[in-house]
């Protein structure tokens, strides 16, 4: 010990030690450390060795891929078996169309990808502007006027022609953004200090979420009609959206509230200190934070709303799915109905895998600044 | 006290919450500029009594006017009284989803009718006052406690309220932070804003309060002047509270 004046030396921050990169050290480190891994790793490529070649030859090597019935049935019958994507390019018009006048069938692809892009473009963030509800005004009417027609010297098509993706397209985005807006009003609701509406949200919730959609779907084309006026109907379709909005409702209300609660209570009580009342505090900061909580679970019901709407076969309405049942009817093809719900599937994933990125984008997105660093 | 009517006057006000009495008549005239601290201990009723004056409490009995309003359930009146009332709070309470500058700029845009750029320019004169005007395009969770607290205490400036309520500001603040959020209420204090003002920091309430009131129970125990309160204080509930905050 000396007598010395104890001295503070700052310590120079360096730079953290970063692993050996490239392919073999990484291979050494994760697949081969230690004898468990090393046979682990042998007996995951035996595994995909046995399984990835014959799926290989089935779906690409021994398939057929023109509308060739006679080649298709041969291809089944060799062995090893050849996958017959035929059945798709034969009849991807009745899959993507339903039942859809042949020769009018530019008007659903016109009309899907007018949605489609607005759907796209509204994904993007900078165009959250008032403009983008024109935007989607206009779409829509697009939409049904070339879905409908009637006007403009397009041939009318009945609603009950409808079907294939443009159904599954329309259901899914009109029910979800009408489901939207009323689960933010239900789920506000469910916190009312007046006691009526609290139970009236409370009710709609409780009943809709305890039955299934398919029973929602029967109540909504069978009895509603009942509770009309005599004489007066209401297209089918128009009756199925209620169904599926009100049920997607429910759930995305409780999503909602999920977020609500999970907001200090400071956040409202900072923003009433400075005068803002109930629709400002409801739409400058608690909602904001809120449904920026609950995107992944918002996400989710989006997803699962997607796919629901294969449902509506039930009720005769032909969506992709039952679009598909359709072409499967034809007896000659029958018998390839796995190669097109793999095509469907195939579909409906690219769609749910691309709202499921889109989601993680844009809960990164938006947490910008709002997490702490 | 002055014959002046007061900016604030509590008379005979009581409040519960569910069966716990948390206000027991109280009775207190706050004049235009005057600069109280209240202390106590914890559960004595002091957040809940200046929480009263914004309505962010409901008081149950008696009489409460501020600035002239007596505080009833008209919601209009309420809205009107908060836009002369500024608060600060323990935990900062400032929108994480908003940058700074947003965050001094809502109430005035929405509750005001000010104009963005006006908005903008005043709220940075805000920020110039608690010196923080570079961070005014972060957002809230960047910035350290005492730099939130700061910008907390803008944002309640921005609507140019008569009265400034502080709800134990410096208690969550690390200990190095604490003295750059006092020097701003100091200077506030010396500009005649009338301030009342919940803490422990009796430094603070020596230098600046014209009052101290002392809290225990849902009781106002004793109110006096510094000087007085601290050197001599009348009741032994009080000699004692100081005893236990003053001893280290």
């Amino acid at each position: 010990m000396s007598n010395q004046p104890y001295v503070f030396h700052p310590i120079a921050s360096r730079p953290p030690p970063r692993p050996v990169g490239g392919l073999l050290p990484w291979i050494q480190r994760n697949l081969l450390d230690g004898w468990t891994n090393v046979l682990i790793t042998l007996l995951v490529l035996v595994l995909l060795a046995l399984a990835v070649p014959p799926m290989v030859q089935w779906g690409l090597f021994n398939a057929v891929f023109g509308p060739d019935n006679a080649a298709c049935r041969a291809a089944a019958a060799a062995s090893p078996h050849g996958a017959c994507w035929g059945v798709v390019a034969e009849k991807y018009r009745l899959i993507f169309f339903g039942r859809y006048p042949y020769e009018q069938q530019w008007r659903p692809m016109a009309a899907c990808a007018l949605m489609v892009g607005a759907i796209v473009a509204s994904c993007y963030r900078p165009f959250w502007r008032s403009w983008l509800i024109g935007l989607w005004a206009v779409v829509l009417v697009a939409f049904f006027v070339l879905m409908m027609g009637g006007r403009f010297g397009l041939v009318p098509v009945e609603t009950s022609r409808w079907g294939g993706f443009p159904l599954t397209v329309m259901l899914s985005t009109l029910s979800l953004l009408i489901a939207f807006p009323l689960a933010i009003l239900v789920a506000l609701g469910r916190q009312s200090k007046m006691a009526g509406i609290r139970t009236i949200c409370v009710l709609y919730v409780e009943l809709i979420r305890g039955v299934p959609l398919i029973s929602v779907l029967f109540m909504a084309s069978f009895m509603l009609p009942l509770f009309m006026p005599q004489g007066s109907t209401i297209d089918v379709l128009v009756r199925v959206l209620i169904g599926m909005t009100l049920f997607t409702a429910a759930y995305l209300a409780e999503v909602v509230r999920g977020g609500l609660q999970a907001l200090p209570k400071g956040q409202v009580e900072a923003a009433q200190s400075l005068g803002l009342g109930y629709w400002q505090t409801t739409f400058k900061v608690v909602l904001p934070q809120a449904l920026r909580l609950v995107v992944p679970a918002t996400m989710n019901t989006f997803i699962g709303a997607f796919k629901d709407t294969s449902l509506v076969t039930i009720v005769s309405l032909y969506d992709l799915t039952g679009a598909l049942q359709l072409a499967l009817g034809d007896a000659d093809w029958r018998k390839f109905f796995f190669e097109g719900q793999l095509f469907v599937a195939a579909i409906y994933f690219v769609f749910c895998y691309a709202m499921s990125r889109y989601s993680l984008w844009i809960e990164r997105h938006l947490n910008t600044g709002t997490r702490r660093q | 006290m002055t014959s002046e009517t007061p900016i604030i006057e509590f008379a005979g006000v009581n409040k519960w919450f569910g069966e716990f009495h948390v206000l027991r008549d109280i009775n207190l005239r706050v004049a235009k500029g005057e600069r109280i601290v209240i202390c106590g201990p914890s559960g004595s009723g002091k957040s809940t009594l200046i929480r009263c004056v914004n309505r962010l409490e409901e008081h149950q009995e008696g009489k409460l006017v501020v600035d002239g309003t007596e505080l009833s359930d008209d919601i209009k009146a309420i809205n009107a009284i908060r836009k002369s009332v500024g608060m600060v709070f323990q935990q900062f309470n400032l929108f994480p989803h908003l940058t700074v500058l947003e965050n001094l700029t809502l109430a005035p845009m929405w509750v005001g009718g000010v104009p963005k750029k006006e908005a903008e320019e005043r709220a940075m004169q805000q920020l110039q006052r608690v010196r923080i005007t570079e961070q005014a395009g972060k957002y809230p969770l960047q910035l350290s406690g005492g730099q939130q607290q700061r910008v907390a205490i803008a944002r309640a400036l921005c609507l140019t309220p008569k009265i400034m309520l502080f709800d134990e500001p410096t208690s969550a603040l690390d200990p190095e932070m604490i003295n750059e959020v006092l020097d701003v209420m100091k200077e506030l204090a010396h500009q005649g804003i009338t301030m009342l003002c919940v803490t422990h920091e009796m430094g603070f309430a020596r230098s600046v309060a014209d009052r101290v009131i002392f809290m225990d129970h849902g009781q106002i125990v004793e109110e006096n002047t510094p000087d007085e309160f601290f050197n001599h204080p009348k009741s032994d509930r009080t000699r004692d509270f100081l005893s236990k905050i003053l001893a280290h």
